[in-house]
């Protein structure tokens, strides 16, 4: 009797099932799905700033005057203003965080060091906006009373700190609440760096004798440079888009001024205040035009730190 | 080098981390003091006519919120039903078949830049494209917060199954089970906590934005339990109410932050929970 063995069916293989190849191409269409509203983005945002565009040209970025009651637009104050706080928040921030992490990865005791860096993480989630309302009500104050007047009693003279400074808005406040904004962002990515240096690298300088600081300063920093470089360019690009912590505190100043104790705008700020009023098609156009500048800039500060990081990823994080 | 004393180095290396321990006390005091503020000053704004009651004309005490945190809800919620599948089946896409293809990377690198995109020129994208032509809607704000929450999920969902163990795909595949079935009856499996993990830290991170909202769903004083036109929403109720002249309204503003960050803290802990039980079962 002939033993009747089921030969499996190739084209019932289950990889070649039509099920099988749906999935697939689901997965690829949802893929592609992002591709496309990205895509979507860039282009929307260019098609309709296209009446500023045509009407400003080039001069729309150089120009400061931003007048909606007589259809002149010039983006140069909210791109000064953005580009000034940022630089604020990360000559604070910055520094603060290499340090915090530098202490929760090397100095701090483990137990001590496990509580802090979750704080730190959850920190990192609070929304952007309850840092815009300690900034306004508690913060503002604060430097109006104490900090702002001492700035300009010690510096007064330099046209960084000239000029009224007790109302406590403008762009110094600005900046520090962005740097404690990015602050708790940048120390959990400098730490999670820090974390993947190799614990046979440090234990043989241990082994000769250096101490932690030693360690820290010659083994972990080196090896990790690259990556806190990236770290800062994420910050970065937080902190220039950002919009809730900063629009309360910024009086939405379209003047052009170079103490930081004035009134400005940035981006951001100009969006969330003024996109809702825009009455008519060039202004609406033009603010449509500040998106698509900001858009852009943050895409190129994350291109810049992809290529950084994919770069010191290929180099094991050394420089 | 310069060679030193052992006091020498060892008094640097104390003054160090004296130094490195002060910063991080100061940072963290920084932020416990606007937690603190959150908390003292929202309290006495939070009863139960606050989770009931709809708000009260400018200038009247008492009345609510109890519209904004419907509307809330319902604009995150419709935001996870429309971001997270998506999401999803691209991260499935990326981890199981993209790999690394040049097509895989190309939606890697977009996913990236994605996720660094300013909320607020999200906001603008969903109002040219959609408030422009239907008006303002919860759904536009849904579709703004969607659009952010994308690219998180789809890098969260990679990451986790990508650390699920080969093994266990080439025992499902030589079991027969087709491709879907392996990967959401058995990689899934090994991955729920993970991806569980992620899609709530996604929600936390989209509930508390306020920007994609402001010119999206706005706001609005009424029951909206369609989201059709102006919908009320916790965000930017704390942000019109801020800015109010009244206290009374600053106090509803402080008690909205109080829940906001409430939720989103709540959210975050929990997903760490969940995280660290995977963890501890290894």
């Amino acid at each position: 009797m002939a033993i009747n063995i089921e030969q499996p069916n190739i084209s019932q293989r289950p990889h070649k099932s039509p099920a099988n190849k749906l999935f697939r191409m689901l997965g690829a269409a949802c893929c592609c799905l992002i591709v496309l509203v990205m895509a979507g983005i860039v282009i929307e945002l260019f098609i309709k700033s296209q009446l500023s565009m045509n009407t400003f040209g080039w001069g729309f970025l150089t120009s400061s005057t931003w007048d909606p009651v007589n259809g002149k637009f010039g983006a140069l104050s909210s791109i000064s203003g953005t580009i000034v706080t940022t630089i604020i928040a990360l000559i604070i921030a910055v520094p603060m965080s290499l340090v915090v992490s530098i202490f929760l990865v090397e100095l701090a005791p483990e137990k001590l060091s496990g509580i802090f860096g979750t704080a730190i993480e959850l920190l990192a989630a609070i929304p952007s906006i309850i840092y815009g309302m300690w900034g306004l009500f508690v913060f503002v104050p604060i430097m109006g009373k104490y900090i702002n007047p001492l700035l300009s009693k010690w510096f007064g003279n330099t046209f960084l700190f000239s000029g009224p400074s007790s109302s406590g808005l403008g762009i110094l406040t600005a900046g520090c609440i962005l740097a404690l904004m990015v602050l708790p962002f940048i120390t959990s990515v400098m730490r999670d760096i820090l974390m993947m240096v190799p614990p046979v690298m440090k234990e043989s300088a241990y082994g000769l004798g250096a101490t932690t600081w030693e360690v820290t300063k010659d083994v972990s920093i080196p090896y990790g440079l690259r990556g806190m470089v990236g770290a800062v360019f994420l910050g970065l690009g937080r902190a220039i888009g950002e919009t809730m912590a900063v629009t309360f505190v910024l009086a939405n100043d379209h003047t052009l001024s170079s103490s930081l104790f004035a009134g400005g705008n940035t981006i951001a700020s100009t969006l969330a205040v003024e996109f809702t009023e825009a009455s008519d098609g060039l202004y609406l156009s033009s603010l449509v035009q500040l998106g698509l500048v900001l858009f852009l800039i943050t895409a190129i500060f994350q291109i810049i730190a992809q290529v950084w990081l994919k770069y010191a990823g290929k180099n094991g994080g050394r420089s | 080098m310069r060679p030193r004393s052992i006091t020498q180095r060892k008094t640097l290396n104390g003054v160090v981390t004296l130094i490195a321990g002060s910063a991080a006390v100061f940072g963290l005091c920084m932020l416990v003091w606007i937690l603190y503020t959150v908390v003292s000053r929202g309290i006495g704004a939070i009863n139960w006519d606050f989770f009931t009651q709809l708000p009260k004309p400018p200038g009247m005490s008492g009345g609510g919120v109890a519209n904004a945190i419907l509307g809330t809800v319902m604009i995150t919620a419709a935001a996870t039903i429309i971001g997270v599948p998506i999401g999803m089946m691209a991260g499935i896409y990326l981890s199981e078949f993209g790999q690394e293809s040049k097509f895989a990377n190309t939606v890697r690198f977009v996913a990236n830049i994605m996720m660094g995109a300013p909320s607020i020129v999200i906001g603008v994208f969903a109002y040219t494209i959609i408030v422009l032509r239907f008006g303002f809607s919860g759904y536009a704000g849904a579709i703004a917060l969607a659009i952010i929450m994308l690219p998180i999920v789809t890098r969260t969902t990679e990451d986790i199954l990508k650390l699920v163990p080969n093994t266990l795909r080439e025992s499902a595949l030589a079991l027969g089970a087709p491709e879907h079935k392996m990967i959401f009856e058995v990689v899934f499996r090994a991955a729920k906590s993970g991806l569980v993990t992620g899609v709530m830290l996604a929600v936390a991170r989209v509930s508390g934005e306020t920007a994609p909202l402001l010119f999206t769903a706005v706001n609005s004083k009424f029951w909206n339990w369609l989201m059709v036109g102006e919908t009320g929403n916790l965000t930017v109720t704390i942000n019109d109410y801020a800015k109010s002249a009244f206290n009374d309204q600053n106090t509803m503003a402080w008690g909205a932050s109080l829940l906001i960050t409430a939720g989103v803290l709540f959210l975050n802990i929990t997903a760490r929970l969940i995280s660290r039980d995977r963890k501890a079962k290894r």
